[in-house]
């Protein structure tokens, strides 16, 4: 236990880190734009503690490239703070994120940087207030300057057309409803085009149809576009309907990694008590 | 005893270093203004516009306390002809400099803190960093250069107005009895434009105070609607201390 307990970053340290942050934005070329592969994600001893609470421990994980890859757990387990290391909203206090071979924590500059792409859809959609759902979407495409307004606008009306918000661009994101909202957070992610996307709960606070219309719009992207999808979940039935893989967190680590259908079959008592004894869970025998 | 004490120093010097590598990262930024000009209008135009009718008329008033209190004063040694050069030494040096500021600093100073905190609540920040977009030059580096702008802009227009506000108090008042024409010419020759200058050096600094206390309170807001309230208390609070405590150092300084 004692290896596992990490030193706290001094004042200076914590002082320098801030100054490194000072890096220029990558930008893009619309070559790298319209190049979007999957990529292989792979969690090699991935530690982290919040004071004495050691929230994930020793994590290994692989995802593999092109692959839709669910995370499924109690709450509370640590699978939406596994999902921010791997977007690096967090910095692991041990261990380290490859994403094609590059850690994710290394300092920008350093030869063999990242050429990959990410995006997350965040558990509360966190769209822009102050933007229209146009404007949401194509805030990226606009910073980044990747191209000019028209093919901008072209893109807008894409993405929105392909997560069923065709012609809403125009609409205040306060005027959307809870689905809608996860629609247009799907498409501004989709808008970079990107090789790897994240979600974070997106079923959460979504009723049954809206959930299911959810769980066609990422079926229809996986089919449409090749990325690769990584869904932190504890909607049990949508994460095995939608992955390739799932695996099941508990407590801080990775307690067991399968097909959908190993997992069912799963004779881990941690896994029976979560999918078969919850009255969201699946139907026991 | 000691150990609160410690621990009070040790979060106030915590807060220092955070606010320095912000303003440090902020400055930084500034080489992409072209890309944010649009925001950056928008924000002038929310800070300058915005606050100019309340600014006038708390600068009128201020102008007209002034001259009442002292012209009452100096007519009792017969030296009211002097009031012209008191007033506009002190809109011009202090009171319209500090007084515009405090005023933007509870306007915007809060209104930035509210708004970058509900940001941060509601993982906006973390949706921007995962759009690749850096929020301290999205958000703060537009509002610095917008404070930085604005507010030594209405320090002067609050300056114009408190002085005509002296002038016409010290002509229509009985015991004060000044002409405007005597105000007038005693006032231009007794403030110069170093002490004007005096005047813009604080207010831009008090503008750029406003601006990185009402964004690093916001970045650091965390625990719902409740944090979001107390930031926006704490960040007017904080600005009005530290731009009390630049004033004393700048004063002293430009003395």
């Amino acid at each position: 236990m004692t290896d596992l307990k990490q030193k706290k970053p001094g004042f200076l340290n914590r002082l320098s880190h801030a100054f490194t942050r000072m890096t220029d934005e990558r930008t893009v070329t619309p070559q790298e734009y319209d190049y979007a592969r999957g990529v292989e994600v792979r969690v090699e001893g991935l530690n982290k503690s919040y004071n004495d609470n050691h929230v994930l421990r020793n994590i290994d994980l692989v995802v593999h490239p092109g692959e839709t890859f669910s995370i499924i757990g109690p709450s509370g387990t640590g699978k939406s703070v596994l999902l921010k290391h791997l977007v690096n909203l967090q910095t692991p206090d041990s261990g380290r994120i490859l994403i094609d071979g590059v850690d994710i924590n290394q300092p920008p500059g350093v030869a063999g940087g990242r050429t990959f792409s990410y995006s997350m859809v965040f558990q509360t959609s966190a769209l822009f207030n102050s933007l229209t759902v146009g404007e949401n979407v194509g805030l990226w495409l606009r910073e980044k300057e990747v191209f000019p307004e028209r093919r901008i606008r072209r893109i807008i009306r894409e993405k929105l057309r392909l997560v069923g918000l065709g012609g809403k661009e125009n609409l205040q994101t306060s005027e959307l409803s809870g689905g809608m909202k996860k629609r247009v957070a799907i498409a501004r992610s989709l808008a970079m085009n990107p090789d790897l996307i994240l979600y974070d709960e997106p079923t959460a606070e979504l009723d049954p149809v809206t959930t299911d219309e959810l769980a066609r719009v990422i079926e229809g992207l996986k089919n449409k576009v090749n990325l690769t999808t990584i869904i932190v979940s504890h909607d049990l039935e949508f994460a095995l309907y939608l992955s390739d893989r799932v695996a099941m967190m508990h407590g801080g680590q990775i307690v067991e990694v399968g097909t959908p259908d190993e997992i069912r079959r799963s004779s881990n008592p941690i896994i029976r008590k979560f999918i078969y004894t919850t009255t969201k869970g699946l139907k026991g025998d | 005893m000691l150990t609160i004490i410690g621990r009070k120093l040790l979060g106030s010097a915590q807060v220092a270093g955070e606010m320095l590598a912000l303003l440090v990262e902020t400055i930084y930024y500034c080489k992409d203004a072209p890309r944010n000009l649009r925001t950056i209008f928008q924000q002038i135009y929310d800070i300058g516009i915005g606050t100019l009718p309340i600014a006038a008329l708390m600068s009128l008033f201020i102008g007209m306390v002034l001259a009442l209190q002292t012209g009452a004063q100096l007519a009792k040694f017969g030296t009211q002809e002097a009031l012209g050069a008191v007033v506009g030494l002190s809109m011009a040096k202090e009171l319209g400099p500090v007084m515009t500021s405090l005023l933007v600093a509870g306007r915007i100073g809060s209104s930035m803190a509210a708004e970058v905190g509900a940001m941060q609540v509601y993982e906006e920040i973390d949706a921007m960093r995962t759009l690749e977009i850096n929020p301290v030059r999205y958000l703060a580096m537009p509002r610095l250069l917008a404070c930085l702008v604005s507010v030594p802009l209405l320090s002067i227009f609050a300056v114009m107005i408190g002085v005509v506000g002296g002038g016409v108090v010290s002509d229509v008042n009985p015991v004060i009895n000044v002409p405007m024409t005597v105000y007038y010419d005693n006032l231009t020759s007794s403030v110069e434009a170093s002490e004007i200058l005096n005047g813009l050096v604080k207010a831009t600094v008090f503008g750029g105070i406003i601006a990185q206390v009402g964004c690093y309170v916001g970045f650091k807001t965390s625990g719902g609607a409740r944090g979001i309230g107390y930031s926006t208390t704490r960040s007017v609070v904080m600005a009005f201390l530290m731009i009390m405590v630049a004033d004393y150092f700048l004063t002293r300084f430009m003395l």
